[in-house]
């Protein structure tokens, strides 16, 4: 039987191999970040094939591998609800958003939405929206670590995400966006190789045809699994959801950061390419994995571990591989969560050094070495402020946190970027009122959802009946952003407009070589 | 210049219906999808062959549609978009 919060010997050198290995990128990496561009964009010379691979690294979590895997072990068809919303997003991203906001922009989205309008207050309020996305997202990631660790290695949840903390501090703090990306790259690789090699282990037991362990499943658990259940019982809810993870994606820092480590809007495009299929890819195989653990770990054993079924996938490598390939498994886990959890601290860190410090305290004109310092400081205080939230938020769903994450994203930052590039009338003031109303109607209806008022404060009623609120947020945050940009006009930023257009084409002068 | 200018125009209207159109059929499939869901759960339980429920091939098909519409965009903007904006900088720099 599985041995949980057992030190796993192999498990503990793969983690033990993967932190050195990550260690020696950061310390190549740090030789060679000597500018912002570098810190921030990995000086804007990463490849098509390379930032494909660390946005599928980005986007991959553990929330996905973890818990996708097990929802589908647990629950059968509906896991795959998940992993098709969480990829829909990406023709979002490459037709509207991933070209204009590599010619807009430097490090931050920020950067696009300020383009012609006044940089103040737009930094300030896209910067707020920045930073509650990433704390929904973070505390999501520690969370799962914590657990994680606990789990498969038997450390303390609070000791687990110091460790977390403290290791990913390195890599941003010394290697900046060289090394994070690296790392991304390497985790990337890593798990997609776990993954594949797991679905191929529980291939062979059906003779490789996947259609014999679906039946295999529906023999076991009736054919219930293969069909919709419970997950999706009321239809607003359910769009709802699927419009912020729809639209979340590119609405997310992180994420939109990665497109400034590439050279041109050429390669920005051609590497979301190789991310979704490399995504999509991934998301497919972790369905294998789910009916695998379903049938050959079976879902009592599963629900014994974990009542979320979070450690599907590592039983299952027990099951099929033993002692060695649960260590392996393991370890790729947990440098899923370190690098991702490095790569938002860095999108944070921009948001907070880049926006708010430079453009706004300094008005744009701070030396290169002051911004280095103030980024470094950020992001010191960053991954102190994660390893305290994740100790706070100890027992909150995984899923919910970033589910919330992405409904911030899709209300917040996704509007004010698509009318700040595609609609001349947009103004300073539309932007802002957008912003912040995206954020804070967002985590508003949240708190009155019975996911909070019910289920956490266990009242009777809720004051608004639907658990997401992307369906609403989502155009209200556009409709303010309009009304209030015809309600004032601003003719310094249709002015703008023309400029923006032909940087839209062409990039930006001084890279037009 | 003028006529570079409204090349231009042009080119970037016709990206921006390209986008527009792929990210609306992107929408409508997936809300459609989660309607079906919603609404027809038995429908999508259809086993049509062993282990193949309707609804298992129609989510797989919705990921297949998200990189062939991604592949559509990629291909024009590599072979005619970026072609003609080259074109156009080239021309206007030609013309200074």
């Amino acid at each position: 039987m599985p041995q949980s919060g057992q030190p796993n010997i192999i498990a503990m050198s793969g983690f033990i191999i993967f932190i050195v290995l990550s260690l020696v990128i950061t310390w190549f990496a740090a030789r060679r970040t000597r500018s912002t561009k570098d810190f921030y964009a990995a000086g804007g010379s990463i490849t098509a094939l390379q930032n494909g691979l660390a946005l599928a690294g980005d986007y991959m979590s553990a929330a996905s591998f973890l818990g996708i895997a097990g929802l589908v072990a647990l629950s059968g068809f509906d896991g795959l609800i998940y992993s098709i919303g969480f990829l829909v997003g990406w023709p979002v991203v490459v037709c509207l958003i991933a070209e204009p906001l590599r010619n807009l922009g430097r490090f931050t989205f920020s950067d696009v939405v300020a383009f012609r309008l006044r940089q103040t207050p737009v930094r300030v309020a896209s910067a707020a929206g920045s930073l509650a996305v990433i704390a929904f997202y973070l505390i999501a990631q520690m969370v799962g670590a914590g657990n994680l660790i606990r789990l498969l290695f038997g450390l303390d949840y609070e000791i687990a995400v110091a460790i977390v903390g403290a290791v990913m501090l390195a890599y941003v703090l010394f290697g900046g966006m060289i090394a994070t990306t690296w790392v991304q790259i390497v985790k990337a690789v890593l798990l997609l190789s776990g993954a594949f090699m797991l679905a191929m282990m529980v291939l062979a037991r059906f003779s490789f045809n996947p259609l014999a362990l679906f039946a295999a499943a529906a023999e076991q658990y009736g054919p219930a699994v293969l069909a919709p259940g419970r997950l999706v019982s009321d239809p607003v809810d359910a769009i709802s959801l699927g419009l912020a993870l729809m639209f979340g994606t590119a609405g997310l820092p992180h994420i939109l950061m990665r497109f400034y480590t590439v050279p041109d809007g050429r390669t920005a495009r051609v590497s979301v390419a190789y991310a979704t299929a490399i995504i999509g890819g991934f998301y497919l195989l972790t369905f294998i994995l789910g009916f695998g653990a379903m049938v050959l770990v079976g879902q009592d054993a599963i629900r014994g571990v974990d009542v979320g079924g979070n450690m599907a996938a590592p039983l299952l490598a027990e099951v099929v591989g033993g002692q060695a390939f649960l260590g392996f498994i393991a370890a790729v886990a947990f440098a899923t969560i370190l690098a991702v959890v490095a790569g938002l601290t860095l999108a944070g860190a921009a948001a907070l050094s880049h926006d708010i410090y430079v453009n706004v305290f300094r008005h744009g004109h701070a030396p290169e070495k002051e911004q280095l310092m103030v980024a470094r400081a950020a992001t010191i205080v960053l991954a102190l402020l994660s390893i305290v939230l994740g100790i706070v938020f100890k027992g909150q769903n995984v899923a919910y946190m970033v589910g919330l994450a992405f409904a911030i994203a899709a209300s917040a930052n996704f509007p004010a970027l698509i009318l700040s590039m595609f609609w001349q009338p947009f103004t300073t003031r539309g932007a802002q009122a957008s912003i912040l109303f995206g954020t804070v109607a967002t985590l508003a209806l949240i708190w009155m959802s019975p996911t909070i008022q019910i289920d956490l404060l266990k009242h009777t009623t809720a004051y608004f009946p639907y658990r997401n609120p992307g369906l609403f947020t989502i155009p209200l945050s556009f409709l303010i952003g309009i009304v209030v940009s015809l309600a004032a006009p601003e003719p310094a930023a249709v002015a703008g407009f023309a400029k923006l257009e032909q940087q839209i084409h062409f990039g930006a002068p001084d890279e037009a070589a | 210049m003028s006529d570079s200018a409204s090349r231009l125009v042009t080119l970037s209207a016709a990206r921006w219906r390209l986008s527009i159109i792929l990210t609306a059929a992107m929408t409508i499939i997936y809300v459609a999808f989660i309607l079906l869901i919603a609404f027809n759960k038995p429908l999508l339980g259809t086993v049509l062959v062993p282990g193949l429920s309707l609804g298992i091939l129609l989510g797989v098909l919705v990921i297949v549609t998200a990189w062939v519409l991604i592949m559509i965009y990629v291909r024009w903007t590599n072979a005619n978009y970026d072609v003609a904006v080259a074109d156009i900088r080239n021309a206007h720099r030609e013309g200074r």
